[in-house]
């Protein structure tokens, strides 16, 4: 996959991504990383700001650092603009779920267990399931053309069936394969 | 990173942590973890210790997030529950629940409501700030050098080669969670042919994620509703 050529971000074009990740914070039902696929639609496929390389680097760099994964979102804002991209994603993406979670948390845990709050999460597993496999077959986009890559990818799904291991391992792993046959 | 928040990788210790592996609040709904807990409220007088002020929650927060590579949730329930005892298991397991229901990554929520329930939007904000800041400088620093470095060939290699397991690693989270698919409500099958239309209008079609929550979310909602009917 050879990535298009990028495009800069414009001083007019803050204002669009920000209200993109305040919309993707209430949109993520199930965590931040089911919001990936539509972050790259935004970022990589509609307005070329970045490359599919650097949108799966950055959350491969996120990845190998301590912390919630929602750190990923840091490091595309980092991409997108230095310090004040970085400043903007994440905001926007922490802003609305932040005030909704202080608001509502005594409500939703006083009717958990009724039959809406129920009926809601039971609905949304299954999109959560497909979210995250996308994810995944997205941030996969810049390894299908290297079979070395394939085999990182499918190798890693395997361990991780069958073992408990340290994601920190086999993202050195990774490295090490791609330093050398990437 | 919890089960579909990050769940990026599999529980260090799954017997201390099932919510994460399998997701049962999330999947099968927040019965799954019923059996747990008792109609008390969080933080009633059971947990054996308090945290003292805010600060101390910062630094606790803290602590515990640069130790979580790959997953916070389970480290955060071992010093909560285990080192601190600012919380009982079952008080754990029930925030947890509360934090899968709202949009925001679930470990992020979880800080959010602790910290609240200790000393309101300051403990609050004194938890989110643990959880994120001193992480949040790391990829900071990691970003800088990916920025630098990025057009040397060995690291723009190496890159890709940890782009694969990235992929590789969340590609997996999602396969675990399929079998607890079979216990949902609307039915193994139904919520199969689900995750199936959402892996197509979402990775291939590339369908905006607000119609496809909108749609494809709504409708599955409502079936649940119906067939949880009493």
């Amino acid at each position: 996959m050879t990535p298009a050529a990028t495009v800069p971000v414009a001083a007019g074009d803050w204002g669009a991504i920000f209200a993109q990740y305040l919309l993707l914070s209430l949109l993520s039902i199930g965590g931040a990383i089911g919001t990936a696929p539509e972050m790259h639609r935004f970022l990589v496929e509609q307005h070329h700001w970045m490359t599919n390389e650097q949108f799966s680097a950055s959350v491969a760099i996120a990845q190998a650092a301590p912390g919630p994964n929602l750190l990923f979102v840091a490091v595309l804002g980092w991409g997108l603009g230095g310090f004040f991209g970085m400043c903007v994603t994440m905001t926007g993406i922490l802003l609305p779920s932040t005030t909704l979670t202080l608001a509502a948390a005594r409500w939703g845990e006083a009717r958990r267990s009724t039959r809406g709050v129920q009926a809601f999460v039971m609905g949304m597993a299954p999109l959560t399931v497909g979210l995250v496999v996308s994810t995944g077959y997205i941030l996969g986009m810049t390894s299908y053309g290297n079979p070395w890559l394939v085999a990182t990818m499918v190798a890693t799904v395997a361990v991780c069936l069958r073992f408990k291991l340290s994601p920190l391992w086999l993202i050195a792993a990774g490295g090490l394969v791609g330093a050398f046959l990437g | 990173m919890a089960p579909p928040e990050t769940t990026l990788a599999p529980a260090a210790d799954p017997e201390r942590l099932p919510a994460r592996d399998e997701a049962p609040s999330l999947m099968t709904g927040t019965a799954a973890l019923d059996g747990a807990d008792a109609p008390h409220s969080i933080l009633d007088d059971d947990a054996p210790r308090a945290p003292q002020s805010p600060g101390e929650i910062f630094r606790v927060f803290t602590r515990l997030a640069l130790q979580g590579f790959g997953g916070v949730l389970p480290i955060a329930q071992r010093e909560l529950v285990e080192r601190e005892r600012w919380l009982t298991r079952e008080q754990f397991l029930e925030l947890l629940a509360v934090a899968q229901v709202l949009p925001g990554p679930n470990v992020v929520n979880l800080s959010l409501m602790f910290g609240d329930r200790a000393f309101g939007w300051r403990g609050g904000l004194a938890a989110l700030g643990g959880m994120i800041l001193a992480p949040w400088c790391v990829v900071m620093l990691l970003a800088v050098g990916y920025a630098h470095y990025a057009q040397h060939p060995v690291v723009a290699g190496a890159l890709r080669g940890m782009g694969a397991v990235a992929a590789g690693l969340i590609l997996s989270t999602g396969l675990k969670l399929v079998p607890a698919l079979r216990r949902n409500a609307l039915g193994g099958p139904a919520a199969m042919v689900l995750a199936l239309l959402t892996f197509a209008g979402i990775a291939l079609l590339r369908v905006p994620l607000v119609w496809m929550l909108a749609g494809l979310g709504g409708l599955a909602c409502v079936t649940a509703w119906r067939r949880l009917a009493p």
